[in-house]
């Protein structure tokens, strides 16, 4: 399959029609889609209309725009007017928004062609996908194991060549740890890079939308397309998007990178250290200076993050109620028709989250729990700032291991929450991170290299992204 | 440091959150709660005395917009999603006490 930046050059050159590239995606989605179960929603008819208007303009003498005919797949929890979204919760049944999220639309005016709506964790709450109402996403390396998640429908749909590129949202990781797990390139951007109107709200001050690609030029070709101030949303940054694309071959001659040391140790598979170690030497091969740093509160990320992300849920998730859009469960008085939606709508994992976190606010545990929990986050920061002052980058692994295999985790909730603990650190500091393919570990799995940043240090990370890449070894399909 | 969450705790959250469990998910709530707080005992426990809370990673300033009038959602289109219309406005169950 091609990348979408040679979709975008054919296409806007009269070379490829739009609707002779999403026929041959939509026969690989026909082929592949019943085993892997990237979508909730195909939408085919969509997608054909929107490939003939391409193609329309382009023999119009129009230039439809940098992303011209590339098809695209969205993460079920961005909103697209007129078609269902539904975080794959059974709460919001029959709900078709109103309004499109500002990237959809940044999407529309550079030219993609929306293929589908993918598969998540229920409200982007878990990593593996398995808590989605309507049933698990398989993993296109090997469908015995999870994909990741929570996005992890959109990871599969690009490792699968449903789409090229595909956008996710990433609270604690999950954008960069599907990725890692499917072989795949996935980027959470700075905070407030990317407007996150229209994003159905999980964990406001740590929520980011951002790319998947198969190669880091697209995922920097669909990073510039979606980003840049939107005044429908107050945390959106007022500042010109990073040079990306342009920036990809300047290497990473004299950067300093720092392989984080608590990241490497205890809890992470060897196989996994290894090929960071790996990535390390191909940097320093490269011309970059590699030395060990340390983020000595990374350690208590983990702890932090499980209190204020369901904090924050907590709150974001009491607009459920039955009254305006979604499920209701009718009952006699309004707190009852509430509690019975409430109950019928949300999944065990959605209402672990909501319980803990409002126990995390609750008058008597507050200052233990959530009180700390921001605290710590004050100590992040500046063990981050502190390492960035002796190095450019940092690097760690994405995910402690590769692939799980489906149910091996679900019954356990504080183990899939462990899966998170490299990811973490960067949404609670918001900054940005990505994760790169880089070979494979014990069983052939694809493993991820996370590539760290300090705020708005994007340019630099996705040079060297472009490094990795370079030298990073052809990902097989694994003989099952 | 607090003392581990009850049965009693799980089953007043889940009041306050509109949620209704039966007995069997007390009990299995109550048990993976516990693990994660457990596992956040390490925080409770750290010394943060002169740490300054941070709620968010960027300072945020109020933003405001010029002020002018500009469509706001289509109310019909709104009122299709909802479960319920009577008037073009949202019809819920009675909210007091009082006999329907």
């Amino acid at each position: 399959m091609s990348t979408a930046a040679d979709i975008a050059r054919a296409v806007r050159a009269g070379e490829r029609s739009a609707r002779e590239v999403l026929d041959a995606h939509l026969e690989v989605i026909d082929t592949r889609e019943g085993e892997i179960h990237a979508f909730n929603l195909v939408l085919a008819d969509e997608a054909r209309a929107a490939a003939d208007e391409i193609d329309r303009r382009v023999a119009a003498g129009d230039d439809p725009g940098p992303l011209a005919g590339v098809p695209v797949a969205l993460k079920d929890n961005l909103c697209t007017r007129g078609i269902p979204t539904t975080c794959s919760s059974r709460i919001l049944d029959g709900w078709r928004p109103p309004y499109d999220a500002t990237v959809v639309e940044r999407l529309a005016a550079a030219g993609a062609v929306t293929v589908g709506k993918t598969n998540l964790d229920e409200f982007a709450m878990g990593s593996s996908t398995e808590n989605s109402a309507f049933g698990p996403t398989r993993n296109p390396r090997d469908p015995e194991r999870v994909p990741g998640g929570s996005s992890g429908g959109s990871a599969a749909a690009v490792a699968a060549g449903f789409a090229p590129i595909a956008l996710g949202s990433d609270t604690g990781g999950s954008i960069r740890q599907p990725a890692a797990l499917c072989g795949v390139v996935g980027v959470k951007p700075t905070y407030g890079l990317v407007s996150r109107y229209g994003l159905v709200a999980f964990a406001s001050s740590l929520d980011q939308i951002g790319p998947f690609s198969a190669t880091v030029e697209d995922s920097a070709l669909l990073l510039e397309v979606i980003a840049g101030h939107d005044p429908l949303d107050s945390t959106s940054i007022p500042e010109p998007v990073p040079p990306l694309v342009a920036a990809l071959g300047e290497g990473v001659e004299s950067l300093r990178v720092g392989l984080i040391t608590e990241l490497l140790g205890e809890g992470i598979s060897p196989d996994v250290a290894d090929r960071v170690r790996a990535a390390a030497t191909t940097l320093e091969a490269a011309g970059a200076v590699v030395g060990e740093a340390s983020v000595p509160a990374a350690g208590f990320g983990l702890s932090a993050y499980y209190l204020i992300a369901p904090a924050e849920a907590s709150s974001n998730l009491a607009r459920y109620d039955g009254v305006r859009y979604g499920l209701r469960v009718d009952a006699p008085t309004v707190a009852e028709m509430n509690e019975a939606t409430r109950t019928a709508g949300f999944g065990d994992e959605v209402k672990r989250r909501i319980m803990l976190g409002t126990y995390a606010l609750s008058a008597g545990y507050y200052d233990a729990y959530y009180g700390k929990a921001l605290k710590v986050r004050t100590l992040i920061m500046r063990d981050f700032a502190a390492a960035y002052e002796q190095f450019d980058l940092l690097i760690s692994p994405t995910s402690p291991t590769t692939a799980f295999r489906l149910g091996d985790k679900s019954e356990d909730p504080l183990s899939m929450y462990l899966n998170d603990v490299c990811t973490i650190p960067t949404n609670l500091a918001g900054h940005p991170a990505m994760s790169v393919p880089f070979g494979t570990g014990d069983a052939g799995l694809p493993v991820g290299v996370q590539v760290l940043a300090p705020a708005l240090g994007e340019t630099t990370m996705f040079r060297a992204a472009a490094v990795l890449e370079a030298s990073a070894p052809t990902l097989e399909e694994r003989s099952r | 440091m607090a003392d581990r969450i009850t049965r009693d705790d799980v089953a007043h959250v889940a009041r306050l959150a509109r949620l209704a469990l039966s007995d069997f998910e007390l009990d299995r709530f109550t048990e993976q709660l516990g693990a994660v707080l457990d596992h956040a005992a390490d925080v409770a426990a750290l010394d943060l005395a002169d740490v300054e809370p941070t709620a968010h990673p960027i300072p945020l300033v109020n933003v405001f917009r010029d002020d002018v009038a500009r469509p706001g959602l289509d109310r019909a289109e709104v009122l299709a999603q909802a479960p319920a219309v009577e008037d073009g406005r949202f019809r819920v169950p009675q909210i007091l006490g009082e006999e329907p």
